[in-house]
Parts: C-alpha cells; structure tokens; sequence
C-alpha cells in the first residue's frame, strides 16, 4: 500500500481509532471472542496423553486386571524385547511398506477418478456410481473375492489398501473440486487458460482443502485395510504378529502391536496436518 | 438477422473498436424467458472510456459477458472487438494460492513468455499500479484496494486493447476508490485502452467516462448517453462533475421509480 493509500484508509475508518488507549491489538480482558482462539502448542497431543495417564494410574492402582490389559510399563519392556530380539523390526518395516504403497496407489487412482469426474459430465456419469457403489461394500466383505483374484501374495495386500484409500480420496476431492469458486472458472476464461493450465493452476489447488480433508482419512484407512490384510492370511507384518500371540494369548504382545498402530495412525496424521497448513497457507479460517 | 461473433475486421485502425448492433439475451425459453437485453446497440471508439450505468438487473454484466465471449447472444451482433478482451471482476478476482506476482504472471504463462521475461514484465506492471514490494505476498494479506490494484496489473499483463470492467471498485471505501480512479485514468491515458466500466455509482461514472450510457432495467436498453466533455483529470467532487451526475441520477430515478411501481 502506498503511505497516501494508508493514509486514505485511516481517514475513511477513525471508528477504529478512539477505542481504548491500547490500539487495537488489544481487547478487554475477560470478553470472550468467538472462534477458537490461538492454538495449544503440541495440543493434539493433550488428549492422547490424557488417556495414556489414566491408564497407568489404573494400572498402578490396581483396578486394571493385567490379564485383562497390561500396564504400560510391562507393554513398553515388552516391546522393547521384541525390538532386541530382532523380532519387531522386520514386521514393522513389511507392515509401513504395505502402508505406504497402498496408499500412493490409492491417492494416485482417487486423485485422477475425482478430477475425471469432476470435470466432464461423461466422466462423473461412468466414474461416480461404480465408486459410490463400492462405498457402499465394506472392504471386508470383498476380501475373499479378492482373495480369490489376487491369490494371497502381497498384490493382493495392497489392493485391498489401495480400494480402502481411493474412496474418501475421490469423495472429498471431487466435492473441493465441485465446491471452486464458479468465477475463477471465468476468470480462467477470460484468460484464456489451456486446460492443462486451468487443471494445474485453478482446479488442482482449488480443490486441495477438500484433497487434504480426503487424505486424513485415507491414512486411516490405509492402516485399517492393513489391520484386516495382515489377520486374515499373512505370515509377516504387526496384525500376523498379534494374530500369533492371540493363539499364545500374549495380551502384551497384541498390546504393544494396537499402540503401534495407534502410535503410527497418529503419526501420519500428524505429517498430514503439517503438510495441510504449510500448503494451505494462503486459506485465512478458524484454524489459523 | 446476423449472428457474427466479433471477428476482428482487416484495418488495424479500428484497433480497439467495440461495435454492438441490435443486440439481445434472453435467458431461458417460452413463458419462463428472462429478456436481459432488447435491443442493444452501441459504439464505441477505440480508445475511448464508457461507463455503463443502470440499476441492478439491468444487465450490465450481461453486456460485459458478452463483449468478453463468455456467453452467447440471442439475436444481434457484436463486430470488431479483438479477443481475447481483458477483464477485471469486483470480487474472487484473483486465484488465492497463487502470490501477486504469480496472478499477474499467469497471464503472460499463458501467452508463452518465458519464465525470466514473465518476472520481469509482472515486476514492471506491479510498479505500474504501484505495488512493487508486493509480489511475494498472498492475496488475503492486502488489502481491498490492493487486491484490485493486483487484478488491474494482471488485466494488463493480457496486453488487450480493450479492458472490460464490471463494477471493480464497488467494495472499496471512498478513499480508496477515489484513488484509483486517478490510477486507472492514469493508465488509461498511458495505453491508449479501450474502456467498459459498468458501475450504478452515477459520480464515478461521470468521474471516469468519456460517455455515459444510461440502461433501462428488465430488459436492458440504452435510455440515454450522455457525452462526458469535461477537462481531465477531474475530481468526482468538484461541481461540474456534481451538476451532470444530478442529472443522470433524476433520469436514473424516474426510470427505477417507473419499475418499482
């Protein structure tokens, strides 16, 4: 703004000058502004922790049966054990790669159906039914057709993930696309924007709120596949480690696998939210 | 009855021209039709600056709509106008993820120009509208005449001969509007541009416009025009400027009042 602009502002809003002699920074103490407020830093860990503390108080206490749920201390030793004895590593990094690849699958495929289907009439009348039809099937049901298909190799596995990851992918970034601004289309108009121009510079980042939205829930639904994946018919990963110690019934050992789960789920969403605001950063909302 | 749509004719010296001949919209078919505009014909002078004023839904924007080719006419024909024509929008008028540099840039990307040439043509075009300094920052981070300042550079960048304009300063206070009208005349002058602002702000129209067209509402025809023959640069409070927007307004009224009634 040039000083003249700034000075014409001024001028034209006095209002906002005569309050009170602290400028208007700052708001008297004790009214409530609507909104959230400023953010907790690492508050999204608040909750986690809260739970993590009455559980060991129980514990402690003594009102948790450790046959029933042991305590923390006794699941960290556990996997700790695990960890020296060479026996968590392995499933660990087999369970984060089946993760990862069934996710890149899944974000790749729900990325270009949305867009398809977002853009063209043709494509949403072909593409949007047979997707809100799968919906509709939960993954575990289509395990033993795809069981059937796919033998029981890590193929399998990771489509399995992948169908998981591809619908809310595809919900959300097809309703981001849908909800764009009807002018920036014009706008891209009146530019005269190729499509391959107006796809990467308008549609993409217009619909990237409702991609990110989709992606937090494709995290999870990665690590949910892959919890069914891996205790139907695996001999590797975190769920065939559980599933083993379910037969031996090692409470600790199915333990320690849930807060690994827990642990890697709220990892990732982590990264997501982070990933989230930086690329977002242009978006002014209440989370801000 | 023609339905040519604006292929620019041979003679460069009409450059700039906007000729609109017994031009009609109608939204819609049989009963249910909505006629936007009967009946509009009008010409404009290459470089000349015409505001087009009338109350709302008298289908200004329509009219922009169509000069621009983003929409179809019924009947009528629109000649001369070289596309693609710059446009400048009141709101969502630039892409919020992109920074200001990368919004005026995006007009010269798509024109071809390199990257380095892109850098320094929107460098040159922020300093136009007075906002070197700024091409770093994000839309949501400047203020309302900024934000307008920035859609202006990038109209610019399109290097159209004509510029369209629909109601670009309608959310700005005052001050601020009264500042930009200095800029836009500025830059007017400067480029040699052809002109269509529509407002239903009668002192801007008279403060900017070479001409003043006056539309009637449901559906939209030329009342009157008014020729503009005062000295430049004027102030949109100084008498003169005052006494012929008193008039339009009455003419503006009548016209509102015989619709409301």
């Amino acid at each position: 703004m040039t000083a003249v602009e700034v000075e014409a502002r001024r001028e034209a809003a006095p209002a906002e000058h005569d309050d009170t002699a602290g400028g208007r920074a700052s708001r008297p103490r004790g009214k409530r502004r609507l909104g959230p407020g400023k953010a907790i830093p690492f508050g999204y860990l608040i909750g986690p922790l809260l739970l993590l503390g009455v559980w060991s108080w129980g514990s402690a206490a003594g009102w948790i049966d450790p046959r029933v749920l042991t305590a923390p201390w006794t699941v960290a030793a556990t996997a700790w054990d695990l960890w020296e004895s060479g026996r968590l590593g392995p499933d660990l990094l087999v369970s984060t790669r089946r993760f990862a690849v069934g996710l890149a699958f899944g974000v790749a495929a729900g990325l270009a159906l949305a867009v398809v289907s977002g853009l063209s009439r043709w494509g949403e009348a072909i593409v949007d039914g047979p997707v809100q039809l799968k919906r509709s099937i939960p993954n575990l049901a289509l395990l033993p057709l795809l069981l059937l298909w796919f033998g029981i190799d890590e193929r399998m596995k990771i489509i399995t993930i992948a169908l998981g990851v591809l619908i809310p992918i595809y919900l959300h970034t097809h309703n981001g696309l849908r909800s764009i601004d009807g002018r920036y289309a014009e706008l891209a108009e009146t530019l005269r924007l190729k499509p391959a121009a107006f796809i990467g510079r308008v549609v993409l980042p217009g619909a990237l709120p409702g991609f990110f939205l989709g992606l937090r829930f494709a995290v999870t639904a990665s690590w949910l596949s892959l919890v069914v994946v891996e205790q139907v018919n695996a001999t590797s990963g975190i769920g065939y480690m559980m599933l083993l110690a379910g037969t031996y019934g090692q409470t600790d050992v199915i333990i320690v696998g849930l807060v690994l789960y827990g642990l890697l789920g709220l990892g990732s969403d982590a990264v997501v939210r982070l990933a989230q605001r930086r690329v977002l950063s242009w978006r002014r909302t209440l989370e801000d | 009855m023609s339905l040519t749509r604006g292929a620019p004719r041979a003679d460069a010296a009409r450059a700039g021209a906007v000729v609109l001949t017994d031009v009609v919209k109608r939204y819609g078919r049989g009963p249910g039709a909505v006629t936007a505009l009967d009946g509009v014909s009008l010409d404009v002078a290459p470089g000349s600056f015409t505001c087009l004023l009338g109350a709302s839904g008298c289908g200004k924007s329509t009219l922009l709509s169509l000069v621009a080719g983003l929409d179809g006419l019924t009947s009528g024909s629109i000649d001369d106008v070289e596309r693609p024509v710059a446009m400048m929008f009141q709101e969502s008028a630039l892409f919020p993820w992109l920074t200001v540099a990368g919004n005026v840039e995006l007009a010269l990307r798509v024109k071809g120009v390199g990257r380095a040439e892109r850098r320094r043509r929107a460098a040159e075009l922020l300093d136009t509208v007075r906002l070197s300094g700024f091409a770093d920052k994000r839309p949501h981070e400047l203020s309302g005449g900024m934000r307008q300042r920035v859609a202006l550079a990038r109209a610019l960048a399109q290097d159209a001969s004509v510029l369209l304009m629909d109601e670009p300063f309608g959310a700005l206070d005052a001050m601020t509007r009264d500042l930009l009208h200095d800029e836009l005349e500025r830059i007017w002058r400067e480029r040699g541009l052809t002109v269509l602002f529509v407002t239903h702000n009668v002192r801007e129209a008279v403060r900017l416009g070479d001409r003043v067209v006056l539309l009637s509402s449901r559906p939209g025809r030329v009342l009157h025009e008014y020729d503009v023959d005062l000295e430049r640069p004027r102030r949109i409070d100084s008498t003169p400027v005052a006494n012929l927007a008193a008039e339009i307004t009455d003419a503006l009224r009548e016209e509102v009042s015989r619709h409301a009634g």
